[in-house]
């Protein structure tokens, strides 16, 4: 694989001394699917405005398939489509006819044959004809995606996609995605829903605060930094966890009524099952055992809070 | 140069007028009918005649010229403010296009549509007065510079605008008392010589006695001057659009 997109110690500071981009590196390689998961504020949408031009860099270089977004800005634009965040789009025309206006504006001459697809593709072909303000908020998502995609881009900028989107089209907005794959489309979304980028996305950056504090193989990040927790929920109140479970390291939990062990999940024993024998032999009654993974959504909150946890 | 982009432009902004065709031509139609009623019928029949022509004749090419500037304007400062207002402004920010490819598509379709109008005002003026165009060349070229120029300024209004207040603001105090006392209905011979003088200053009067000349030979200020006045303003209006397009000023941080 190659990099598609190079991004070089970004900055963007805006005129009222705002610093929204500090120094930003990221190299992006062709095909994948990439997730940038952040707070809001964090810098997600100037990144990619920077990326895509509607902004301009402060200092850094960025390169889509070796063209400078700056200098060769011509060859970098027409390879990237751009999905933006809030809903924009012409109230009163017709579908079809605008996202034959994103092609011919990406100067692509007129395909209907192309066009076609891409509208049959996201299920829009049926209501081609109709004008965007008779849509529902699903459909003229569908449709940016449309537009987006009209001229054929290798490398496709979501940001924030499923924001305010209903479970069924948060679905089918991954199965997009994952289609594109397909096709060779790299793919750069923003979000903040975890769930998100666990889903979908090959690595994952994290972003705060302008800087970009990790960026990895989803897998490997979760295997990384992830940790169960089993919960022993009793059926009786205790006030101290017993002196015959010290080693086990546990906590009190939920008022006395849970003991909370922590272990590895990559570990060869994890000691559960001594765990609950020991239990029993304390004279505890066992009400109910749960076990929890950490999420995407520890890990990010670690991360944020405690930038350091990357390195 | 993205010709590909700026038809694509084009072709999208034409397509707004043409979804509202109705409006478009009735509006000009029935106000330059009533212009003619009001001002050829009723005032013209005590005003008679101005330099040899008939009053009804002699308005026609101010009518024109004012409906050619407002239009201008307001077609092409709504055609680039629409997009900023409602934020699909993204896509063209970051399509492959120049800014002059922008304002290429954007004018050009707002000059497109000053001009159609201009031309079914002058079809429409044949309905209640006589009238012969002398120079008809020239008539054309005034009438495509105009178009032009003042779309170039409309679409400096529409980036500098910040709300619709803003947008109607420069038109409706600027503009709209420029054509008013810019000679649209009478000559400015007909003043007193005090605001003879002031009216040397409206930049309106080269226009209007310039686009009137071609119609029928009869000018209030000589027709290389007004020729002068109308390339002055649009290479002002050149200037401001390239002075935005190095700064980026109110569209791109």
């Amino acid at each position: 694989m190659s990099t598609i997109l190079s991004i070089q110690n970004l900055r963007k500071s805006y005129a009222g001394g705002f610093d929204a981009l500090k120094g930003v590196n990221l190299d992006i390689e062709e095909g994948e699917i990439i997730a940038l998961l952040g707070p809001n504020g964090a810098g997600k949408t100037t990144l990619i405005s920077t990326v895509c031009g509607i902004t301009m860099p402060t200092s850094g270089t960025v390169t889509v398939a070796g063209f400078d977004i700056l200098s060769n800005y011509r060859e970098a634009r027409s390879l990237i489509g751009l999905v933006p965040q809030e809903i924009a789009l012409e109230p009163f025309e017709k579908v079809i006819n605008t996202v034959r206006f994103s092609r011919g504006l990406f100067g692509k001459q007129r395909k209907d044959s192309a066009v076609e697809d891409i509208l049959k593709r996201l299920s829009l072909w049926d209501k081609r004809d109709n004008q965007i303000r008779e849509l529902s908020g699903g459909m003229k998502r569908r449709v940016l995606i449309a537009k987006a995609l009209a001229h054929e881009p290798r490398v496709l900028f979501l940001d924030e996609p499923t924001a305010g989107v209903d479970v069924e089209l948060r679905k089918d907005m991954w199965e997009i995605v994952e289609q594109l794959r397909t096709d060779g489309v790299t793919t750069i979304l923003t979000t903040h829903y975890i769930e998100e980028a666990e889903a979908i996305a090959d690595r994952i950056g994290v972003i705060s605060k302008g800087d970009i504090l990790l960026v990895e193989d989803k897998n490997k990040l979760m295997a990384r930094m992830g940790k169960k927790q089993l919960d022993v929920q009793l059926t009786s109140q205790i006030n101290a966890v017993p002196d015959a479970l010290a080693a086990y390291d546990l906590t009190l939990g939920d008022d006395g009524w849970t003991l909370i062990y922590s272990y590895d999940v990559n570990a060869e024993r994890t000691g559960i099952t001594m765990l609950l024998n020991d239990v029993q032999k304390a004279g505890l009654q066992l009400k109910d055992v749960v076990t929890r993974q950490s999420s995407l959504e520890d890990i990010f909150v670690s991360l944020v809070n405690q930038p350091e946890a990357a390195q | 140069m993205n010709w590909t982009a700026i038809r694509a432009i084009y072709v999208f902004e034409m397509a707004r007028f043409f979804r509202t065709i109705a409006q478009s031509l009735i509006s000009p139609v029935l106000s330059t009918s009533l212009y003619f009623v009001v001002f050829g019928a009723a005032i013209g029949s005590r005003i008679d005649q101005v330099e040899g022509v008939s009053y009804g004749a002699f308005i026609v090419p101010g009518l024109i010229m004012l409906t050619v500037m407002t239009q201008g304007i307001s077609n092409a400062s709504f055609g680039i403010y629409f997009p900023k207002f409602i934020g699909t402004i993204y896509e063209l920010l970051s399509a492959p296009v120049s800014f002059l490819e922008i304002v290429m598509g954007y004018v050009g379709a707002a000059a497109t549509k000053a001009m159609f109008i201009g031309i079914i005002i002058l079809i429409t003026s044949f309905f209640f007065v006589d009238i012969q165009i002398q120079n008809p060349a020239a008539m054309v070229a005034f009438l495509v510079l105009t178009c032009i120029s003042f779309a170039l300024f409309g679409f400096i209004i529409g980036i500098w605008a910040g709300n619709f207040e803003q947008l109607q603001l420069v038109p409706l105090l600027i503009i709209t008392p420029l054509v008013f006392l810019g000679g649209s209905f009478y000559s400015i011979s007909m003043l007193p010589p005090v605001w003879q003088t002031i009216s040397m200053f409206n930049p309106v009067v080269y226009l209007i006695s310039g686009f009137r000349w071609a119609f029928f030979g009869i000018q209030d200020v000589p027709i290389v001057t007004s020729l002068l006045a109308i390339g002055l303003f649009t290479s002002l209006c050149l200037g401001a659009v390239w002075w935005i397009f190095k700064t980026g000023w109110r569209i791109r941080q």
